[in-house]
């Protein structure tokens, strides 16, 4: 594989202890190269959000071994490694903070990185996300849902990532908005060379958005395919096929 | 810089500095809370009785220590407006600088109070664990003992006064302002924004100060409005007791206490504090409601 | 139409808000016959507004009004609370989007639809209880007695929909309103439940408004199809004709949907124009 960016070995997640341990993700694994779109999909309890939440760092009870750019991430993550890979959440009304103009929003993740250059680098991913400079000075219950999960992109891409982890992004937004974020973020990915690790319940959107997608079941990845895969029925699991006929849109044609 | 991103045009009318951004806030809130008649007649009824506090050496008839005990007792009139009592005192004065001792035991326990509940509160919701159980179980100490006890008991233990008064009402108002920051934090913290921030590097404490208090602050302004009122009577009781200001301070409880033995046959002297704490809690219970349809950012 | 169940004609509800007041829904007219209605719309288009508006169920913020809205001989407008109150539920049934909060969370799962039952016919709790039982049978739930006793958090979101509509189904009205039912759902138990649905709405005759975002599953499950914008219908049209749908608005927005069979790089991304907002409804009728 050319250079992989993020490699995820034997990952296993539970909770509880005792009689009462709910294994939520089970000694599974996968490989991302630099550039790739990588899309996780499965049903509501699959395991596959809480995949992405260890990845991101922001669950340090695990087992297995997570790797960017060769080098195991510890689990307590110092500010280098939260750097390399960012992430944005699915409800763009929770993921900014209610009373926080755009502009503080925004201004933040530079001053913790201890990044300078604050209004350029602010300016600058506005005008990336196609948001204009007077966005600055809204407050999150002044806009739109588009325009909050534009935000939350922005901020995202602010410290410069090479990993941004997608967390059903466009699943709250409208149907009409859910094209404009999705191409947003094709085209920030082709401009910027970013790598997506995308989570999503919605296989069109996946197919759509990713190079590979894995299936998840219970837990488990059971394969991964290609969107060609899907279109020409190459599915070995019966899970897949059930989860493929029931996401069948159905107009055929227009 | 990417070239051909589209631009998604915002309205030119919006604020163009932070400060304007902030302003525009403001404005919203003092509109939303103009249009609650309620909250309105609260907010007059207070800025009225601060007002007489503040003023009382210029709007007051007569010094509120003057004895003339030619004229006990006597009902309200041209020259004593709302009478004077057992010692000759006139009664109006006394109420106004009363007014003052009442005012500044209710704002000082606050800024006691208030802060630490916060602080607890907060470290305990975030943090959990066996932080949050010792701090609880402190909380819960003070919770279970009941308010004017705790505070007899404390101020048996310093002895009396204004000062003492405070710390013992303080003593019993952090708590329930402890568990309300506490039960905020413990929703707040599972909020995607803050594992948004908490993915930036930021610290425990940047995640606290810059993010959980600010949402709490809300809920524990309208509640320590609220509290307010029991803070008051608190003071009033304590005064009433005579552990609170000592006498000749024409505190409010300490006014009805030396006219209780003329209620049936004076009722005047009783009347006039009397219906001022009912008056100053009346106001700051309904400023307090009303800050609460305002200070909710989601309501439209 | 001829004898329609619901007839409405020109309904505007207007919010009043702090600062301004919302014009939610704009002239909304459409009929009801015995048909599967699907009313799709983004969020903020009236959908789920009007639904609720039929019910008289709009918060008291609302403003309704009409120029008709008739449930048979019924006017709804003019109905006390109290020949409302015998219309909810008896005659008007809604299905909410998620059980979660749609089911009391302190009650069995059973006593609620036996309430339901109890609430609009005279009988013993005994025959509640068999009646309840009965009709969790009759949504698909393999082991009833079991599930009778069960309470709301310790079901899946597929069986407590089942259960909602087995409780709002119960006294078998003529028309059911279900606002988004499986929108909470995941895909593989959408199927699912709307087969539930479909087969308890033929068995009662019933007449069913479905109010939904997805076009796709509307399409499928619908006969008739209104499409709404900002408070207005701007298409009316079968279901099965939805892929020869005129108005640019319902276009854009099966065009701008992903597609597992057409791979794109970028998405056709819908254009409003303001004149969406005052044009008449087209039919294709």
């Amino acid at each position: 594989m050319r250079d992989t960016l993020l490699d995820v070995e034997d990952l296993a997640v539970s909770y509880g202890s005792g009689a009462n341990v709910i294994t939520v993700v089970q000694e599974t694994g996968f490989r991302i190269a630099r550039g790739e779109s990588y899309g996780l999909i499965g049903e509501s309890g699959c395991g596959k959000s809480t995949i992405l939440r260890t990845v991101a760092g922001l669950n340090p009870h695990y087992e297995g071994r997570i790797l960017c750019q060769g080098h195991e991430l510890p689990r307590i993550r110092a500010r280098e490694h939260y750097r390399a890979m960012q992430m944005v959440f699915q409800d763009p009304y929770g993921s900014l903070h209610p009373y926080k103009m755009v502009q503080n929003v925004l201004a933040e993740p530079v001053k913790l990185m201890g990044l300078g250059d604050v209004q350029r680098r602010i300016d600058e991913v506005l005008h990336n996300v196609g948001l204009g400079p007077q966005f600055k000075f809204r407050y999150p219950h002044e806009l739109s849902g588009g325009q909050r999960q534009r935000v939350a992109i922005a901020r995202a891409l602010i410290v410069e990532p090479s990993l941004l982890l997608l967390d059903e992004p466009t699943s709250a937004l409208d149907v009409s908005v859910q094209a404009e974020i999705l191409n947003l973020l094709t085209r920030l990915r082709r401009d910027l060379g970013l790598t997506y690790l995308m989570v999503s319940h919605d296989l069109a959107v996946v197919a759509h958005m990713c190079d590979r997608i894995a299936i998840m079941q219970q837990g488990r990845i059971l394969e991964e395919l290609t969107g060609g895969d899907l279109r020409s029925g190459r599915m070995t699991a019966d899970y897949t096929r059930e989860f493929l006929t029931a996401s069948v849109p159905a107009l055929a044609c227009y | 810089m990417l070239e051909n991103a589209p631009i998604v045009p915002a309205s030119e009318q919006g604020p163009h500095t932070i400060r304007e951004a902030r302003a525009q806030q403001v404005k919203i809130m003092a509109l939303k809370m103009r249009r609650n008649t309620s909250a309105m007649i609260g907010l007059i009824l207070l800025v009225l009785i601060f007002s007489a506090a503040i003023f009382a050496p210029w709007i007051a008839t007569h010094d509120y220590t003057a004895q003339d005990l030619g004229n006990r007792l006597a009902l309200p009139s041209v020259t004593h407006w709302l009478g004077t009592d057992e010692l000759g005192r006139d009664i109006y004065s006394r109420v106004l600088y009363g007014g003052r001792i009442t005012l500044y035991i209710a704002c000082l326990t606050v800024l006691i109070a208030a802060p630490v509940g916060l602080a607890v509160g907060v470290i305990s919701g975030y943090f959990g664990g066996w932080i949050d159980m010792i701090l609880m179980r402190i909380t819960d100490i003070f919770l279970a003992l009941p308010s004017l006890i705790l505070a007899l008991a404390f101020v048996a233990a310093l002895g009396p006064g204004i000062e003492n008064a405070v710390i013992a009402i303080s003593l019993a108002s952090w708590p329930p302002i402890a568990r309300l920051a506490r039960t905020e934090t413990m929703m707040i913290r599972k909020a995607d924004y803050i594992a948004a921030v908490r993915l930036q590097g930021a610290t425990s404490w940047h995640i606290l100060l810059h993010h959980i208090v600010p949402t709490c602050m809300p809920s524990v302004i309208v509640r320590v409005t609220l509290n307010i009122t029991s803070i008051i009577l608190s003071a009033a009781g304590l005064g009433f007791l005579g552990l609170g200001a000592q006498p000749p301070s024409p505190e409010w409880g300490a006014m009805l206490s030396s006219a209780r033995q003329f209620i049936l046959s004076h009722g005047h002297i009783a009347a006039a504090p009397g219906i001022m704490i009912l008056l100053t809690s009346l106001a700051f219970n309904l400023v307090g409601d009303g800050l609460r349809d305002v200070l909710n950012p989601r309501q439209e | 139409m001829t004898d329609p169940i619901i007839s409405i004609r020109d309904l505007n509800i207007h919010f009043k808000g702090a600062l301004r007041t919302t014009h939610a829904v704009r002239g909304v007219s459409f009929d009801l016959g015995h048909e599967k209605l699907g009313i799709v719309g983004e969020s903020g288009s009236g959908k789920s507004q009007t639904g609720r508006a039929i019910m008289r169920l709009s918060a008291h913020t609302a403003r309704v009004c009409a120029d008709r809205m008739k449930f048979g001989d019924v006017d709804l407008l003019k109905a006390s609370e109290k020949q409302m109150c015998a219309i909810r539920g008896r005659d008007i049934a809604m299905i909410l989007q998620d059980p979660k909060f749609s089911l009391n969370p302190l009650m069995k799962v059973g006593d609620q639809i036996a309430e339901s039952y109890l609430t609009h016919h005279r009988a013993s709790k005994t025959e509640a209880r068999e009646r309840a039982l009965a009709m969790l049978e009759s949504v698909h739930i393999r082991d009833p007695k079991r599930v009778y006793d069960v309470l709301p958090h310790e079901v899946s979101g597929g069986m407590g929909q089942r259960i909602m509509i087995a409780m709002m189904l119960i006294p078998e009205p003529k028309v059911i309103i279900a606002d988004e039912p499986t929108s909470a759902l995941d895909v593989t138990v959408r199927r699912q439940v709307l087969t539930v649905l479909d087969e308890l709405v033929d068995r009662t005759r019933a007449s069913l408004i479905f109010i939904s975002h997805d076009l796709n599953l509307v399409a499928d499950f619908c006969d008739r199809v209104l499409v709404m914008y900002a408070g207005r219908i701007l298409e009316d049209l079968p279901a099965k004709d939805l892929g020869k749908a005129k108005h640019p608005y319902t276009r854009g927005l099966l065009g701008s949907l992903p597609r597992l069979d057409k791979p794109c790089d970028q998405l056709p991304v819908l254009c409003r124009d303001p004149a969406w907002l005052t044009e008449p409804v087209r039919s294709l009728q």
